[in-house]
């Protein structure tokens, strides 16, 4: 948490939102909205590309049936109301009426569908996967929609949300080539902003969606937003007043403090508790001596993970307790210790198989902060006795690197989509090693035990029944360190304090702009 | 002159193909591919995802199989599409060329006529303070990082005196038209194409000094000084000429890095170019667009050195030209 005053006051002001709302008036509407994006997305197309930048703008365009609060309590979006059924298998939504896409076509169940069945199914990787839960979607009629699941499947209800299940037109890309259709170039969806515009390398602009279903919103005319390659331009861009809003990760944290302190600027760190960007060093478990669950606990003891908050990550996050980001559903806090004590991991890299090989590090090539990161853990475990280099790459070259297990330690970090079973065991369950990708147990952490625990979890119907195995998997993953947990990272949204409601969902900056209006 | 244009072209052909061969070879050596870039942004992904991926970018062919289909294409021409952008490669570098030859173009020219002017105002004095102001000058520009420069520039004049816009090309949202767009983008010009501009400036300015002072004590300029012709003439008409040989080597190697856009000035104040892309284009493994670059900049190299050759005859008509 920031511990600034102007966060304090920002907090009052959200616990007392009700009687302060209405001092501070009605909303306004009209006026310009510039934000920064980087990097400059490849596509807007949210159905077929999910990476950071598609996301934030294509939440503009599209929606999905739901979106989350910051305790990921489901909202309506496009469903006006649904119901689970008591065996956990049943899920129907009641559509709202009279929405229709940019293009003026109306939004049905047939869209629902669609998106659903064909279109996510064949171009979403994790879609893909949560599909294959659902045994049959039934359209009774044009604003209802029913899926049937074949078990049921806690993490269902959280699905619903842009980045994941963006509402697709079936006029459009039925029976087309969905990756190759012309108008991914011109997205359509359903979002309160239309696209207008995109001048490759210096901005995308939408203009509001006048025809919009909810009474009076977006309340703001237009977005641009800014493709500003360098970090160090991006702070100036918000300092000389060109754009209004940083998201996350915009400028580089040193500069966090010195933006922070300018007039008329508000900061907060919410909008990823979706997202729960946990991060970590991926352990190559195969590879000695850090087969040796000693070793890999004497790594974990020795890294001075405070210091990493307070000196490169400026204050911001929290210190990792094990799997879970505390803001990930059933994340339990009650895990053994693994906080810093480099006693401890003396004594314990002493008994360990540990014979003065020299470890490599593979840091994230994503700019300044991860770098020097590298370097604090380096010198960490250099102070245990431990040798160790820093392996320098690229993006693609991380990815290689990662993907072909080339390594001894890796810095990543992962969403964890709110829900342990889409977005934590992925990264622990045995069948999900195989080389090739990035993204799944790259650690080749093989335990039968958590993987029979993720399993069952996943199909639990009562989440009293899945909150314990969870606390269960916790406990023992936490016991065999896998991976050396870090810190769930902290991404200040940095905007002027007249603009109002830019964060209010679990997904921040990335659920569009419905809300926001300007107070000038 | 016709048959020594012929045939450094048909060379240039060969050198070109070399290039390419050698550019393709060097590109796929870099660990990961595109498709591995755009699974690893989207934070997750499954073999089929990178399987489909590689299917529809022709990745799954063999190396030799996508060297030839380049290489078929390149000869017609046919610069293929990017993966990630889904855009023929020809069509992007057209969209960023504009953007890219008004700032190399605009520092080009730029820095040739300052730093030949300040370089002849140097030699003229030399010694003296005039010199010494210029010389340190171009010393500290020389030295400095081009990087450093720019972002110093943005602080100074668009931060702190809000004279210049820091980035861009445009008032984005103005709508300007007509003479007042002219001039928006003319203001957005002045810092990138002055840090650009600089290192050049320094660079010409110190050629163009050390050459002037060198030719000045050759025997002929002593008999145009007994012929009694004054200071000015012989400084344009004798000295300067032949001091501009070197100077003419310079502008060449420069002026064939004018389509290959400048990465850093690029970047660091946001300008739609060509480097720009390229440098996006590299870290994403883009690899055709990436190729079309290096393609273009190649083939402009090339053109400018054989300009450059022709122009060494005209200012100097001792120099014959062989093939």
């Amino acid at each position: 948490m920031l511990k600034t005053t102007k966060l304090t006051a920002a907090v009052l002001a959200l616990a007392l939102a009700g009687p302060l709302a209405a001092q501070e008036g009605a909303p306004k509407s009209g006026g310009t909205l510039n934000v920064v994006i980087q990097p400059e997305p490849p596509s807007l197309m949210l159905g077929l590309v999910q990476n950071g930048p598609t996301q934030m703008v294509g939440g503009d365009i599209y929606e999905s049936l739901l979106r989350y609060d910051f305790n990921l309590k489901p909202e309506g979006q496009l469903a006006e109301s649904w119901e689970i059924s008591e065996d956990g298998k049943t899920y129907t939504f009641k559509l709202r009426e009279g929405v229709v896409f940019h293009d003026g076509e109306p939004f049905t169940s047939e869209d629902v569908e669609f998106s659903m069945d064909k279109f996510l199914r064949e171009s979403h990787s994790r879609m893909r996967t949560y599909m294959e839960h659902v045994e049959s979607i039934e359209t009774p009629d044009d604003h209802t929609v029913v899926f049937n699941l074949k078990q049921p499947f806690g993490p269902f209800i959280g699905i619903f949300e842009p980045g994941t299940a963006p509402m697709i037109p079936k006029h459009i890309y039925e029976g087309t080539d969905f990756a190759n259709n012309e108008a991914n170039n011109t997205p359509i969806g359903t979002g309160p902003f239309k696209f207008d515009k995109w001048e490759k390398g210096s901005f995308i602009h939408l203009v509001k969606n006048e025809d919009y279903y909810m009474e009076g919103k977006p309340y703001v005319d237009e977005v641009y937003y800014h493709v500003i390659p360098d970090a160090a331009s991006r702070a100036v861009a918000y300092e000389t007043g060109k754009v209004d809003v940083l998201p996350g990760g915009s400028v580089e944290n040193f500069d966090v403090a010195r933006i922070q302190a300018m007039d008329n600027t508000c900061i907060t760190d919410k909008g990823w508790e979706y997202f729960g960007p946990l991060s970590w060093m991926w352990v190559n478990n195969d590879n000695k001596p850090l087969d040796d669950v000693k070793v890999r606990k004497a790594i974990m003891h020795a890294v001075d993970r405070q210091f990493a908050k307070d000196a490169l990550w400026n204050g911001l996050g929290k210190i990792a307790t094990g799997p879970l980001s505390s803001s990930t559903r059933f994340y339990d806090g009650d895990t053994p210790d693994i906080s810093y004590d480099p006693e401890k991991a003396k004594a314990l890299l002493e008994e360990s198989s540990y014979d003065g090989e020299t470890i490599r590090i593979l840091g994230l090539p994503y700019g300044e902060t991860w770098q020097r990161w590298a370097e604090a853990v380096k010198q960490n475990l250099s102070e245990i006795g431990m040798k160790t280099e820093i392996v320098p790459s690229d993006v693609a070259g991380w990815n290689q690197k990662v993907a072909d297990r080339d390594y001894d330690l890796a810095f990543s970090y992962l969403y964890q989509y709110g829900d342990p079973a889409l977005g934590v065991s992925r990264t622990y369950m045995g069948d999900n090693a195989a080389p090739g990708s990035p993204w799944n147990n790259v650690a080749n952490y093989q335990n039968p035990e958590t993987d029979r625990l993720f399993a069952e979890a996943a199909l639990m119907a009562s989440p009293e029944e899945r909150k314990a195995a969870y606390k269960e998997i916790q406990d023992k993953i936490v016991e065999d360190v896998p991976n050396i947990w870090l810190l769930e990272l902290g991404f200040p949204t940095i905007y002027r304090c007249d603009i109002k409601n830019p964060v209010n969902t679990a997904f921040g900056v990335n659920d569009g702009f419905r809300d926001v209006w300007i107070d000038r | 002159m016709i048959r020594f244009i012929l045939g450094r072209l048909i060379k240039a052909v060969f050198i070109l193909l070399a290039i390419l061969v050698f550019n393709f070879l060097l590109i796929h050596a870099a660990p990961g591919d595109p498709a591995a870039v755009m699974a690893g942004e989207a934070g997750a992904a499954d073999e089929k995802f990178l399987a489909d991926l590689r299917a529809r970018f022709g990745l799954d062919q063999p190396l030799y199989m996508q060297l030839w289909l380049y290489i078929k294409g390149a000869v017609q021409l046919d610069l293929g599409y990017s993966f990630r952008q889904q855009m023929p490669v020809a069509e992007m570098i057209g969209d960023r060329l504009p953007a890219t030859l008004l700032l190399t173009g605009v520092a080009f020219v730029l820095s040739l006529v300052l730093g030949v002017t300040a370089g002849v105002a140097a030699s003229a004095r030399q010694g003296r303070w005039g010199d010494t102001i210029i010389s340190t000058f171009a010393l500290l520009f020389y030295a400095t990082p081009l990087f450093w420069v720019a972002l110093m520039a943005t602080l100074v004049f668009s931060v702190w005196l809000e004279w210049l816009p820091g980035f861009g090309y445009s008032t984005i949202g103005a709508g300007y038209t007509g003479m007042a767009h002219v001039l928006d983008v003319a203001k957005h010009l002045v810092l990138p194409a002055t840090t650009l501009g600089l290192f050049f400036t320094a660079i010409y300015m110190r050629m163009t000094r050390a050459s002037m002072l060198e030719v000045s004590r050759l025997d002929f300029v002593k008999t145009a000084r007994a012929k009694g012709l004054t200071r000015g003439v012989i400084q344009r008409r004798h000295i300067l000429r032949n001091a501009l040989l070197p100077v003419i080597t310079l502008a060449g190697l420069q002026a064939g890095q004018i389509f290959g856009g400048a990465i850093l000035t690029e970047t660091v104040f946001a300008w739609p170019g060509i480097g720009r892309l390229m440098f996006e284009a590299i870290n994403q493994r883009d690899y055709n667009v990436i190729l079309g670059v290096f393609y273009i900049s190649a083939a402009m190299v090339l053109l400018f050195n054989l300009i450059t050759d022709v122009i060494y005859v005209i200012v100097d008509p001792r120099i014959r030209l062989t093939t």
